[in-house]
């Protein structure tokens, strides 16, 4: 059974190898096949490895894989070997699972690129960073498959690379992720120092009798690695880059700008959650950031008009639920939300992708309009993950994730009323934006006309997560209806159960039935604003306030401006004067001063022998006349 | 029989030695540089000759003997290199040689 470990983790890997060396000289058909076939054994074996693993519970709850040392030098010895335990299991289904679902609709969503092969050896690779990200038993291993889903990013985003822009996207991703790569990498070293080793069991075994609680360095480790988790899950302040990410192509979004890569910071945290635990102030900090992106960025999705960057914002602001789920203790329902925020985000991205792709590329959503009728799978499939992500009371799957996150944060004992209220207000606002754009992309007037209608390749994977999105929430429902925790009973293996303040059912229930009626209100709102009403907003938008906010949500809080004031472009002016490389000047010049000593003596070197017999006798005349006067 | 003094048979020998080397860095001709160092050669003879006589060791004369040999492989392999030189240059201007210039 352990063996199924590495295997799962090798087949992506070979697939892309495969395709990269031998792509070019496949056929189309064959590409396709190759690039499906891998991740579809891979899920295969992760669902035969789930069910022995769970029907059969291995000691400790964790399966141990040693492949071999890695690297051994001094006290270091990191190995590549994998951990599979509850938490690793979920990452892993939802990684090969949505992987291969997604693979199977870029069959047919990328026909006829130039890069066809290209595109798909990227996409197993990152499978395989992925995973060994997930897996991983020791700290480097697990930042090896970090940097390499970091990489399979920027490739990806920049794929159609003619255009200088989506290259600029790409550099714009790589650059703000380094930026927490790299506070990450510092953790880890202090990780290294404090504790002698790199593997996780060992360092949460050992971290809390080495760490007293709240002490500065375990708070000053757990910091560092809040600073990866926000990079790579685009949180406050580093969440400028997932936006621009959609330059992508859209199953690229669905899978890595939604479904996973984004998520590596949730899993990060919720991996090393007993440093968290040690520094009550940095899990602060998580819950923190996560409210504070989710309110940012649900205004932010309020006012795209790009499908895709409507999208963009939304999976900052449901990652910023995960993150305040996670700050609060929340463990299992932060890792809950990731799962069914997979499914029903990755829908949303696809079926965005299957819109966008037969409105010749039209990305305005302002300019579809009416598609309900003509495009009757996308349209509900693309509804129920909406519905899913509006949290809609009862039938989607979004509704139990976010409520158990919801409810968590009004009664762990770290969270509290200021945290749900804002949480709340998100997750009203959320329903706002949802059912615009599912409003204003499928309802209305006709705009542009769709050339035809996806294909079976496109369509299967689309009804799947939609079943998922409805029916996903069905395995943990709360107290106040069925009361099944089959997902948390899985997770509370790994990860430790959230500590309540003790408040009654009844107050759970009465939460409920306020976030259930406030999504209701919501879209009963957008309904009015964007469909019955159109001329309420468009006139809001002429006034100054209107117009202010509009410019300053679209830009996303004017973050970017901010940066490119503050960090970009002192830089660009610091190379402009440092254009000729001033440190440079010191190994420039000796060598300058080298070439120019040698052109003068080398006149001395004339060739004529009498000239060195007159130099040879000058030398010794001289030298005999010091040796005498001396 | 009159006895040299020592220091004229130094002094004629300094002067034999400054003739050659003069005569050395003056001449351009290869073949007349090479009549020079055998007279500086003689001239470094001499003063050994000197010497020995003085302190009536034989050592000095040895040596001489040396000098002279060293002289006669030197001026052999010396004419055999003229001899390629001027076919190599038509001339026997020792500046004419300066390809090994830097």
């Amino acid at each position: 059974m352990v063996d199924l470990v590495p295997v799962i983790v090798l087949l992506p890997l070979v697939i892309f190898l495969l395709l990269a060396f031998f792509g070019h000289r496949l056929s189309t058909s064959v590409i396709a096949v190759l690039a499906v076939s891998g991740t579809f054994i891979s899920t295969i074996l992760t669902l035969v490895l789930g069910w022995s693993f769970l029907s059969s519970p291995p000691e400790g709850f964790f399966l141990a894989a040693h492949l071999w040392e890695w690297m051994s030098a001094g006290g270091l010895s990191v190995a590549i070997s994998f951990h599979l335990d509850t938490l690793s299991l979920v990452f892993m289904f939802v990684i090969t699972f949505v992987g291969f679902l997604i693979l199977v609709y870029s069959t047919e969503f990328m026909q006829g690129d130039e890069g066809y092969a290209r595109f798909f050896a990227y996409i197993n690779l990152f499978i395989a960073s992925m995973l060994i990200l997930v897996l991983a038993d020791n700290l480097l291993l697990m930042y090896l498959g970090w940097e390499g889903v970091g990489l399979c990013s920027y490739l990806l985003i920049g794929f159609w690379y003619q255009d200088p822009a989506n290259g600029y996207a790409a550099r714009k991703a790589f650059i703000m992720t380094r930026i927490g790569d790299t506070a990450l990498i510092i953790g880890l070293l202090l990780m290294f120092m404090e504790f002698d080793t790199l593997n996780i069991a060992e360092i949460l075994a050992a971290a809390p009798s080495k760490w007293a609680q709240g002490e500065p360095t375990a708070t000053l480790a757990a910091f560092l690695l809040l600073g990866g988790a926000i990079g790579k899950s685009a949180q406050l302040p580093l969440q400028t880059w997932l936006p621009d990410a959609m330059a992508g192509p859209s199953p690229v979004s669905a899978l890595i700008h939604a479904a996973t890569m984004v998520t590596a910071g949730v899993y990060l945290i919720a991996r090393t959650h007993t440093i968290f635990e040690l520094a009550p102030m940095a899990q602060q900090a998580v819950a923190i950031i996560g409210t504070a992106t989710l309110l940012l960025a649900g205004f932010s999705a309020l006012v795209q008009k790009d499908i895709k960057r409507v999208l963009a914002y939304s999976t900052m602001s449901q990652i910023g639920y995960m993150f305040l789920a996670l700050g609060v203790g929340a463990w299992s329902a932060g890792i809950f939300h990731f799962m069914i925020h997979a499914f029903f985000k990755a829908l949303l991205f696809l079926g965005a992708g299957a819109v966008i792709l037969v409105v010749h590329h039209e990305h305005n959503m302002f300019k579809m309009g009416g598609l309900y009728k003509k495009l009757p799978v996308v349209f509900w499939t693309f509804l129920i993950a909406s519905a899913s992500l509006a949290a809609l009371p009862l039938v989607s799957a979004g509704f139990y994730s976010k409520d158990l996150i919801l409810w968590e944060v009004f009664a762990s004992e770290s969270g509290g009323t200021t945290l749900w209220l804002l949480a709340f207000a998100g997750a009203f606002i959320t329903a706002l934006y949802t059912a615009r754009m599912v409003l204003v992309t499928f309802f209305g007037k006709t705009g542009i006309e769709p050339t035809n209608r996806p294909g079976p390749r496109i369509a299967i994977p689309l009804v799947i997560l939609a079943v998922l999105s409805l029916a996903g929430g069905f395995i943990e429902l709360p107290h106040s209806m069925g009361h099944i925790q089959l997902f948390s009973g899985i997770i509370h293996h790994t990860l430790p159960p959230v500590t309540l303040r003790g408040l009654s059912a009844s107050s759970e229930l009465i939460l409920q039935i306020i976030t259930g009626l406030s999504c209701l209100v919501a879209i009963a709102l957008a309904y009015l604003l964007y469909r019955r009403n159109t001329a309420l907003v468009n006139n809001f938008k002429q006034t100054g306030l209107g117009a202010w906010l509009h410019s300053f949500w679209n830009s996303g809080w004017g973050f970017d401006s901010v940066y490119q004031a503050l960090l970009v472009n002192p830089v660009v002016a610091l190379s402009r004067i440092n254009k000729n490389d001033v440190i440079d000047l010191i190994s420039v010049g000796l060598s300058e001063v080298l070439a120019r000593t040698n052109r003068v003596m080398v006149t001395t070197q004339n060739g004529k022998i009498r000239w060195y017999m007159t130099v040879i006798v000058i030398g010794a005349i001289i030298t005999i006349t010091i040796s005498i006067l001396i | 029989m009159v006895e040299v003094p020592l220091t004229h048979g130094l002094v004629l020998a300094v002067i034999l030695f400054l003739l050659g080397l003069v005569g050395l860095l003056t001449r351009r001709n290869i073949f007349f540089m090479m009549m020079s160092v055998e007279i500086m050669l003689n001239a470094a003879g001499l003063a050994f000759i000197v010497g020995s006589s003085r302190w009536a060791e034989a050592d000095g004369q040895l040596m001489f003997i040396f000098i002279l040999s060293m002289a006669a492989a030197e001026v052999a392999v010396g004419l055999a290199l003229i001899l390629r030189f001027y076919k190599e240059y038509d001339t026997l201007d020792a500046d004419a040689a300066s390809k090994m210039k830097g």
